[in-house]
């Protein structure tokens, strides 16, 4: 098998390629912002490094968010398209999930908190429980607050993400991930179907309604 | 059946289009609209348009190949568009378009929204005659552009200060209680009205616009004084004649259109313009264009109204174009530039 597994959500553009045993490539650009212009480039790159070819794939595994839609899209975009191209089958995987393995693999025990820039002041967050096996999400869909307005207990526990080094007062213990990397995400995805759990749609997790206003019947001038 | 298969990719607004071209030849052509979403907000929300493409996409693509009977894999190039248009709409095209590209192993092709509009015609009526003058409307854009080469050599000559006419015409719709999107219900409107009834402005036509704004458009001026005027009725008490203010309003929008595309034809000696963009679903526009055309001597190309909205089958022309010239494709770390300017044909 060869997994493609690529992440948008956060600002980082991450890609990997995984074989069933381990990575066999793998590039994270950092404070990408571009993502839309480089993602592709990155994906050639990965792949040109693992000796593979675009027809090599057997499955994608894409970061569905939450995170800034327009650098979101162009991941699931660009993984919907991979997938109908090559036919094979694309899965989503929570972006948070993703930065939540990585702590998991750095040895943490304990539950943790993994919090996000959702930007207007607010964090995507979800709450995980590392297990011997895997690391799962204990509070249901990601939500999207003020880290202030979060609850004291939730925001005394360790915390991965850009959450906490964006609003240091409010969160205690800051730990090292802060975006996703492709790497464990595609270990997520792979642990997730070995395990026979199932993964998301390929859809974006919004959590937000488009930001627009119904127009008003106060435009109009003509008497009723 | 001669020439490359090109698949184009257009999602620069609230189409999401694509299309089969083989030469100038359209072999099919798929277009998901989200207008209906953005009804309720009298105008294209970015981000609804943006959802709405991502969701569109693997459909269309889908439907695009069950139409033609091709396969993905039997295309020669991938065109899309890389701007101008809406940033984040762009990004869906974009992304979608490099994936295809590398996964396939074919160029890609990052082209101009405006000049893929001017190239539409090429689908209807052959190869375009060069120079032409192209007039494009539509609710994202009003320009006025001299063409000398489609795939090379386009250069603006003007375009709208303001509002896209057929932004005026969603404004002037709400003012006038009419549904979303403005123009063909203002169309309808205005067909039992007296186009003649109300002198509305025409903008940047006064003798000391011309000198900066000859070839320039401006339509927030006409849709002040279209307020203005309804609300006199209204302080006198009189009824508003719907009609009326509706076909005088299309009126003058056709009117200051058509006036300065003939007169940029006069003045750098070219006798053809072409019509293209949504707006040229606007009757009164072509025939008076054909009048204006046929009284100056000009020859008038105005590919079906299908051609004219924002679709694939216009992006895979122009592709068609770029690769039957022989042009080097674009990078596949193209940018979705929401600001490209029109002398970019293609993305480098
Ligand atoms: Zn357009």
């Amino acid at each position: 098998m060869l997994l493609l597994a690529i992440d948008t959500a956060t600002s980082a553009v991450t890609v990997a390629v995984h074989d069933g045993d381990r990575v066999l490539g793998e590039h994270t650009e950092v404070e990408a912002r571009r993502h839309a212009e480089i993602l592709t480039p990155t994906i050639e790159r990965v792949m040109d490094q693992a000796g593979r070819r675009p027809a090599d794939f057997t499955a994608i595994a894409v970061g569905v968010g939450p995170g800034p839609f327009t650098g979101l899209r162009v991941g699931v975009a660009t993984a919907v398209t991979l997938g109908l191209a090559l036919d094979v089958p694309a899965y989503g995987v929570c972006s948070l999930d993703a930065i939540a393995q990585s702590v998991r693999e750095s040895g943490m025990t304990q539950d943790f908190l993994v919090a996000t820039d959702a930007r207007r002041k607010e964090v995507y967050w979800a709450r995980y429980r590392s297990h011997a096996d895997r690391v799962e999400r204990v509070s249901g869909l990601p939500g999207v607050d003020r880290p202030a307005e979060l609850p004291e207990d939730l925001r005394a526990l360790p915390v991965a993400g850009r959450g906490p080094l964006l609003y240091p007062d409010s969160f205690g213990q800051p730990l090292e991930q802060g975006d996703v990397d492709a790497g464990s995400l595609a270990r997520f995805a792979l642990g997730e179907l070995a395990a026979g759990r199932e993964l998301l749609p390929v859809q974006p997790l919004y959590l937000r309604q488009p930001d627009a206003q119904p127009a008003s019947a106060q435009k109009s001038v003509l008497a009723r | 059946m001669s020439g490359p298969l090109i698949l184009g990719v257009e999602s620069s607004c609230d189409e999401t289009g694509v299309a089969f071209v083989r030469g100038n030849e359209l072999l099919g052509d798929v277009v998901a609209s989200s207008v209906d979403e953005h009804a309720r907000f009298g105008g294209v929300v970015p981000e609804v348009a943006s959802r709405a493409h991502l969701e569109a996409l693997v459909p269309t693509i889908r439907r695009a190949c069950e139409e033609t009977g091709h396969k993905l894999a039997d295309v020669d190039a991938i065109a899309v568009t890389s701007g101008p248009g809406l940033a984040g709409a762009l990004m869906v095209g974009v992304s979608a378009a490099k994936a295809l590209s590398w996964a396939l192993d074919k160029p890609l092709y990052g082209v101009n929204h405006l000049a893929a509009h001017v190239c539409a015609d090429v689908l209807d009526h052959g190869p375009l005659p060069e120079p032409t003058v192209a007039l494009l409307v539509s609710g994202g854009h009003t320009n006025l552009l001299l063409v000398r080469d489609i795939a090379s050599d386009v250069v603006e000559l003007g375009s709208t200060i303001d509002d896209a006419a057929g932004e005026a015409f969603d404004k002037v719709a709400r003012v006038l209680e009419l549904p979303y999107p403005g123009g063909p219900h203002i169309e309808r409107a205005a067909a039992d009205g007296d186009p003649q009834a109300i002198r509305f402005p025409r903008g940047l036509t006064a003798r000391k616009d011309l000198e900066k704004h000859r070839f320039d458009y401006s339509f927030s001026g006409l849709k002040t004084a279209v307020v203005r005027w309804v609300q006199e009725r209204q302080v006198a008490g009189e009824p508003v004649p719907v009609a009326d203010v509706a076909a005088s309003f299309n009126e003058a929008v056709v009117d200051v259109l058509t006036a300065k595309a003939i007169d940029a034809c006069r003045t750098h000696g070219i006798n053809d313009l072409q019509i293209g963009g949504g707006v040229t679903a606007n009757s009164r526009l072509r025939a008076l264009a054909e009048e204006r055309c046929a009284a100056a001597g000009i020859s008038l190309r105005v590919p079906r109204v299908r051609l004219c909205t924002d679709n694939g089958a216009m992006v895979a022309a122009l592709g068609s174009q770029l690769v039957q010239r022989g042009l080097p494709p674009s990078s596949l770390d193209l940018p979705a530039d929401s600001s490209m300017p029109v002398s970019e044909v293609k993305a480098s």
